[in-house]
């Protein structure tokens, strides 16, 4: 095979279990994710649907799918959104199944929590910079289950003692050699044997890691560069119509005018849906469907949440943080140590509401029938989205059929199910397959934000400058108590204190607390980084306070709390001698360093910044020093640190979302700025090798940079940033 | 109305207004669904295919506006020199992570090595800066375009 072919499949979850495989039951509807055909709309591609009767199908596990011709099919739990997560999963199983990663075909796993949880998040859910950690031991443990039924498989049929065979490359060998057979000769055998407990088989050396380890290939690159790669939004079936829609500008508001006549007069336009949160314009071609909805002119009544702006909640998070909140630690005592201080710090910090604005726009594709609703999107939440959506329309959860898809960039906005809740809404009125497509305008100004956190903290510090006290209270939207209210336990949010309650440094008297603020009329949720992209950047930041406040060099001062952090102070050191820390720098400029442990990982960076006259910061150089632990693929794990800090310095350079008269003030990618080729900074990785457990990476970098760049903002401006986005206005030169 | 546009070297009848854009009769009318739809109002580059050789945002190209002109897709950019040559690097060099972009990225890019084959970083910023990645991949789409073109 030249290529990779990624497949959907759908199978009832009940026909998931590994009998209901082996006795041909499983019913594969094969869409083979290949080219581009130039059939019309209305019909469906030639290569889509495959019906594709399996039996004899070696499926040991929710992994492994290998059938009588050969084909060895991996079904990955976990979504590819970029991150690199169809081929480091793969690689854990090839590894120990014995295939080469060009040897697999994959699928997008559907929902099934008992075969497919992440178990460090608890649900079958993308996201957390977990999919690594999660997966580490039960994927590897599944393609040794699956090697050894193969080789048991092969060693029944020569009669020979299973030891003394081996596989490789999707083939077993006998002792000599001279005996082989493929997986694909032997699944219909190996499907009969009794497969054992995964906890009972024996896995690899790390040291005998022939896969793991090395710098594959992505196995979804190729797909990707030639228009073939299939996302949500290019989904087609026969008689779908395509839906624009127009939400409510104000949470809460409703339609008050539609002239539908106008709308239904554009050539192509089938049906206007207005169910007052929105109308949907329903036509044979988004070009028409646009065009409509311009044509239907909408009024809106804006309801309840008319009047809300940012100076409003900025307002209400200022008086509720004056207020004690939930405590997430208490260690000492802080009010003693803070009135006995040499020297006290004080500073509030903020940070704004962010949008995801992944490139592909939100987008949903529904069919919904009187006995099945089948909906075709990509998801970072398929059991949740399953569960929604039985809900919603009252059918079975396994009548709920999730198409899962590649996703044009997640950042945690596809762990919320409201797009596909949408279009289920909108689909009840239409007949036939809808497809619904938010313009950038409705994505951006309807997204769930990241929260607007305002912090407090106060220090002391001793006579020789150290820190004997340090108390932080954040103030904010709870993600937590909505998302997983399990986990939103007494009042405290774990997330939104996540980096917080637990800095990388020795403070003996520490006390962190939580209020919970939920600002009126907007909608909050996971952002990349989640809570450490808040929190690092207040912690790493007033630590560079503290280190200034002590007259010391901020490197210097942070070994000295890291000595009983040795991972901790490892990457910090790293990453400082790689920069060149110390060594002499043009005026205006300026180095600025953080360190965090989050995600299962140890990160540290520096930035090197240059900050005009005119107040303009150009980032020049960002040198990052990661231990991840064990990891798979270091190649991945540098393009996550490329991608991730861009990701985390486009929302320090220009990210806000803000509220006036309870509208999103910005739009398109005009007034939410992303990063563009030339702005781009220098980006170094290096990776600490060591045996430790697996860390996550995805997050790691965007939650890190922010405080590197403001603290070398400070270091080159003498300036300090408490809020963020950087305000360049205040950088300006006095001289 | 009725539209004959030729495509990657194949004509194609359709019948849709005039002013409807091309992006949505690629993807939606005629099912080539490699080109991407990113923002609507060409500020990220994802829609881009050549006219006649020339990088243009197909979300901004009313149909009625095509004429005779050539339209190349990603689909077909892998059967020009410059395509190929980006394709293979891109591979090379491990460009993709969620590849919603990449499409219209290796447009900009096929049509800047037309006209430059030996591009400056100051003619890929001037070239490459109208494509948004949102992953940020731009650290190997440079490299990638430096690899294709030998520099």
């Amino acid at each position: 095979m030249d290529e990779l072919i990624l497949r959907e499949q759908i199978v009832d979850e009940t026909a998931m279990s590994r009998r209901a495989f082996l006795q041909g039951t499983g019913l594969l509807l094969g869409f083979a994710l290949t080219g581009a055909s130039t059939e019309s709309v209305f019909a469906a591609p030639a290569s889509q649907v495959v019906e594709n009767e399996v039996t004899g199908t070696f499926a040991p596990n929710g992994f492994i799918r290998i059938n009588p011709t050969g084909a060895v099919t991996l079904v990955i739990p976990m979504i590819e959104m970029g991150q690199g997560v169809y081929t480091s999963l793969s690689m854990l199983l090839a590894e120990e199944l014995e295939v080469k990663l060009d040897q697999i075909q994959l699928q997008h796993a559907p929902p099934n929590h008992a075969l497919y949880v992440n178990s460090i998040i608890g649900i079958q859910n993308t996201g957390g910079s977990a999919s690594v950690r999660a997966f580490w031991t039960p994927l590897r443990q599944a393609g040794a289950v699956g090697r050894n039924l193969l080789i048991a498989a092969a060693a029944k049929r020569w009669n020979v003692d299973p030891a003394t065979c081996r596989a490789k490359d999707g083939v077993v060998f006998d002792a000599s050699g001279s005996k082989h057979l493929s997986y694909g000769e032997l699944a219909k055998a190996a499907a009969k044997l009794p497969v054992p407990p995964a906890a009972n088989v024996k896995l690899k050396d790390p040291k005998d890691f022939t896969l793991i380890g090395t710098r594959a290939k992505r196995v979804d690159s190729a797909i990707k560069v030639d228009g073939r790669a299939l996302y949500g939004i290019d989904t087609r079936l026969p008689g779908m119509k395509v839906a624009a829609v127009a939400i409510s500008p104000v949470l809460g508001g409703k339609a008050k005018t539609v002239d539908e006549k106008a709308a239904l007069a554009v050539k192509r336009v089938r049906q206007v849906v207005n169910i007052d949160e929105v109308v949907a314009v329903v036509a044979d071609h988004m070009g028409a469907a646009k065009k409509g909805l311009e044509a239907a002119a909408i009024t809106w009544d804006d309801g309840p949440n008319g009047k809300v702006s940012n100076a409003d909640i900025v307002k209400q998070l200022e008086e509720e943080s004056k207020k004690p909140g939930v405590v997430a630690r208490n260690v000492g005592d802080v009010g003693k140590a803070l009135a006995g201080a040499a020297q006290r710090v004080d500073a509030i910090y903020q940070v704004p509401f962010l949008a995801h604005a992944a490139m592909e726009p939100m987008n949903c594709t529904v069919h919904l029938q009187k006995d099945r609703c089948d909906i075709w999107v990509g998801t970072q939440a398929p059991t949740i989205t399953q569960s929604q959506v039985a809900e919603l329309t009252g059918l079975p959860k396994d009548a709920i059929k999730i198409h899962n898809h590649l996703i044009g960039g997640g950042f945690g906005r596809r762990l919320e199910a409201d797009g596909t809740i949408l279009a289920v809404k909108i689909a009840k009125h239409v007949d036939g397959p809808v497809k619904v497509i938010w313009s950038r305008e409705e994505d951006i100004q309807h997204d769930m934000y990241r929260p607007y956190y305002l912090d407090r903290l106060s220090a002391g510090l001793d006579a020789a400058g150290k820190p004997v006290a340090w108390t932080h209270r954040i103030a904010g939207s709870s993600v937590m108590a909505r998302y997983y209210p399990p986990y939103f336990k007494d009042g405290l949010d774990p997330d939104a204190v996540e980096a917080a309650a637990e800095p990388p440094y020795a403070l003996p008297n520490i006390h962190v607390d939580y209020v919970r603020v939920e600002p009126p009329g907007v909608r909050t949720s996971w952002w990349r980084g989640v809570g450490p992209t808040h929190n690092v950047f207040v912690v790493e930041s007033f630590i560079d306070e503290l280190a200034h406040a002590a007259k010391q060099d901020p490197v210097a001062y942070r070994k000295g709390l890291l000595g009983h952090n040795p991972r901790a102070l490892a990457v910090l050191s790293l990453a400082a001698e790689k920069a060149g820390w110390g060594s002499p720098l043009p005026a205006r400029h300026g180095r600025g360093i953080s360190v965090q442990f989050a995600y299962g990982s140890y990160t540290s960076q520096v930035a090197e910044v240059e900050v005009a006259a005119d107040g303009s910061v150009k980032v020049k150089r960002i040198v990052c020093a990661i231990d991840c632990g064990m990891y798979v693929n270091p190649d991945t794990i540098e393009a996550q640190v490329q991608g991730g800090t861009l990701f985390g310095l486009t929302a320090a350079l220009h990210g806000s979302i803000t509220f006036k008269d309870g509208r999103v003030e910005q739009s398109n990618f005009d007034t939410y700025l992303p990063m563009r080729i030339d702005e781009v900074p220098v980006v170094e990785t290096h990776l600490i090798k060591n045996a430790e457990a697996p860390g996550g990476v995805g997050e790691a970098p965007t939650a890190i940079v922010s405080a590197a760049v403001t603290n070398a903002i400070f270091a080159a401006t003498g300036k300090r940033l408490r809020s963020l986005p950087i305000d360049t206005n205040s950088l300006k030169s006095s001289s | 109305m009725a539209f004959t546009l030729k495509i990657n070297g194949t004509p194609h009848k359709v019948d849709v207004d005039g002013d409807t854009p091309l992006l949505w009769v690629l993807r939606d009318v005629l099912g080539m669904t490699g080109t991407k739809f990113g923002c609507g109002q060409a500020l990220c580059g994802a829609c881009t295919v050549h006219l006649d050789g020339q990088p243009v945002r197909s979300c901004q190209t009313p149909v009625d506006s095509v004429g005779d002109s050539v339209i190349t897709t990603i689909e077909a950019i892998g059967k020009t020199p410059q395509g190929a040559a980006l394709q293979k690097a891109w591979l090379e060099l491990e460009v993709v992570q969620c590849g919603y972009c990449q499409s219209g990225q290796m447009m900009s890019a096929a049509a800047l090595l037309k006209g430059t084959p030996k591009p400056t970083d100051d003619d890929i910023d001037t070239a490459m800066s109208g494509n948004v990645c949102r992953c940020g991949t731009y650290h190997r789409i440079r490299a990638a375009i430096k690899h294709a073109a030998g520099v």
